[in-house]
């Protein structure tokens, strides 16, 4: 197959939840269709899933507690599992969490599928466990996870804040796998969203394959710590 | 909710029904039931602390960082904090505090994360994971790698920038300073008296803590 070309898109619904095993070489677009949409994710090393994204190791590894282009998300093995090698948002959010159905009913009300159908409201932790139970996985491997297209100021008091119009529509971030990756996303609005409605929005992805990153590759050389992310993780597969 | 919110506690040490001192290096795994106060004291300051907790009835159900923080609003941890676990469940209450912040997302150091951040030679350093591993291996009920999930750092100073950067401070603890839960349900808890000697976390000289339960408010 020639490099770069798309060879799979869809669309995810507004609310609806997504799996897939990223190859090792592929990269995974996904594009903020309307404005204001929110992906949480997280992501396994598919061939042994005990191995799982890690938010501090992530955090910790590049002092930050926002994500963009550059950056790379660890597993909690020193391991590098997604480097994000094109971003039109500039923040995605690692710390917020995700929702669960007390926290909807509580600002939105209860909301059943006997009366809306597939418009009910779906939270962030169901949707996980339900996609990553098709994989054979539970709650003990439910583990902290990041949200695209979102961005959670921290102020000095240490208070959190959404902030609003964060990203706008057409605007994009993709992943590329550098390992086999067991990706668990939903498209559930972000929980500290201040929106009184419950307005989740569709998100388009893609996948394409994409060159191994060279020596010189952003993600590689963006920080010492990176580098050394990026050799424990070609060890992994020697 | 914000700021430091130090708060003394009225329970006497003598009158503890419960008291172990945890060596640095070392893992300490214990039940506490609800309505027992738990408290763990920094005996020499600035020693962080790694702490996970689980609900005793159901360890699926366990500490959640993300959930702890977006319940309060906020990414420290001081008086008046519940730590929230994945179900959703108050585990404990923080009610004295007299350190006045704890940080939730510096997580926990271990041989790999160490090789990332400091040397690939690092590996055979002591590491908070490693005593989080033996100490569930050594506790059984199932437990594994599985349970070990992102963490307090009581004592551990790690400001957010308005910028995003995450930044290791200078710990604000000093020696005596400790802090103070209750329990809402009951929980098992599990401590890594954390050996990383590569940062400032605990001013390059790990030190032992003090653990102390006390049956009620009254004890």
């Amino acid at each position: 197959m020639e490099e770069n070309s798309v060879f799979w898109e869809e669309t995810i619904q507004p609310g609806a939840a997504w799996s897939h095993v990223l190859k090792r070489g592929t990269a995974l677009r996904l594009v903020d269709l309307e404005g204001g949409a929110n992906v949480g994710a997280i992501f396994y090393n598919f061939e042994c899933p005990v191995e799982r994204y890690n938010m501090p190791d992530t955090l910790k590894a590049q002092h930050v507690a926002r994500l963009t282009k550059g950056f790379v998300l660890y597993s909690d093995m020193g391991r590098i599992l997604c480097s994000i090698v094109e971003d039109k948002v500039g923040w995605h959010d690692p710390i917020g969490g995700t929702s669960n159905a007390k926290l909807l009913e509580a600002n939105y009300g209860p909301s059943r599928y006997q009366q809306q159908r597939n418009d009910y409201h779906k939270n962030g932790r169901d949707s996980f466990l339900i996609e990553m139970g098709k994989w054979g996985l539970g709650p003990r491997d439910l583990t902290a996870n990041v949200n695209f297209f979102t961005r959670i100021d921290v102020s000095e008091d240490g208070s959190m804040s959404f902030a609003p119009g964060n990203s706008k529509a057409g605007d994009f971030v993709e992943l590329r796998a550098e390992m086999n990756v067991l990706v668990i996303l939903n498209t559930c609005p972000h929980p500290l969203d201040p929106n009184p409605r419950y307005a989740p929005k569709p998100v388009h992805l893609s996948i394409r394959r994409v060159p191994v990153p060279g020596v010189d590759d952003a993600c590689r050389v963006s920080r010492a710590e990176n580098g050394r992310g990026f050799t424990l993780t070609e060890r992994y597969f020697l | 909710m914000g700021g430091m919110n130090l708060v003394e506690s009225k329970l006497d040490p003598t009158q503890a029904n419960y008291s172990h001192e945890v060596l640095a290096g070392e893992p300490w795994v214990h039940p506490v039931s609800k309505g027992q106060y738990f408290r763990i004291v920094d005996l020499h300051g600035n020693q962080a602390v790694d702490t996970l907790f689980y609900n005793e009835h159901d360890y699926s159900d366990r500490y959640s960082a993300q959930d702890t923080i977006q319940q309060q609003g906020n990414i420290y941890l001081t008086t008046g904090t519940k730590l929230m676990s994945t179900g959703g469940t108050v585990l404990l209450t923080i009610v004295a505090d007299t350190c006045g912040r704890h940080d939730t997302l510096g997580g926990a150091c271990a041989t790999e994360s160490n090789m990332v951040r400091y040397a690939l030679e690092k590996r055979h350093m002591h590491a908070c994971r490693n005593s989080f591993l033996k100490a569930v291996i050594e506790w059984g009920h199932g437990m594994s790698k599985r349970d070990i999930t992102s963490n307090i750092n009581f004592f551990m100073n790690v400001p957010v920038t308005r910028e995003g950067k995450l930044t290791f401070e200078d710990g604000i603890s000093e020696p005596g300073k400790y802090v103070e839960m209750r329990a809402e349900i009951d929980v098992l808890v599990l401590i890594s008296n954390c050996p990383q000697l590569n940062n400032p976390c605990n001013a390059y000289n790990p030190t032992p803590v003090r653990v102390l339960i006390w049956n009620g408010p009254e004890a």
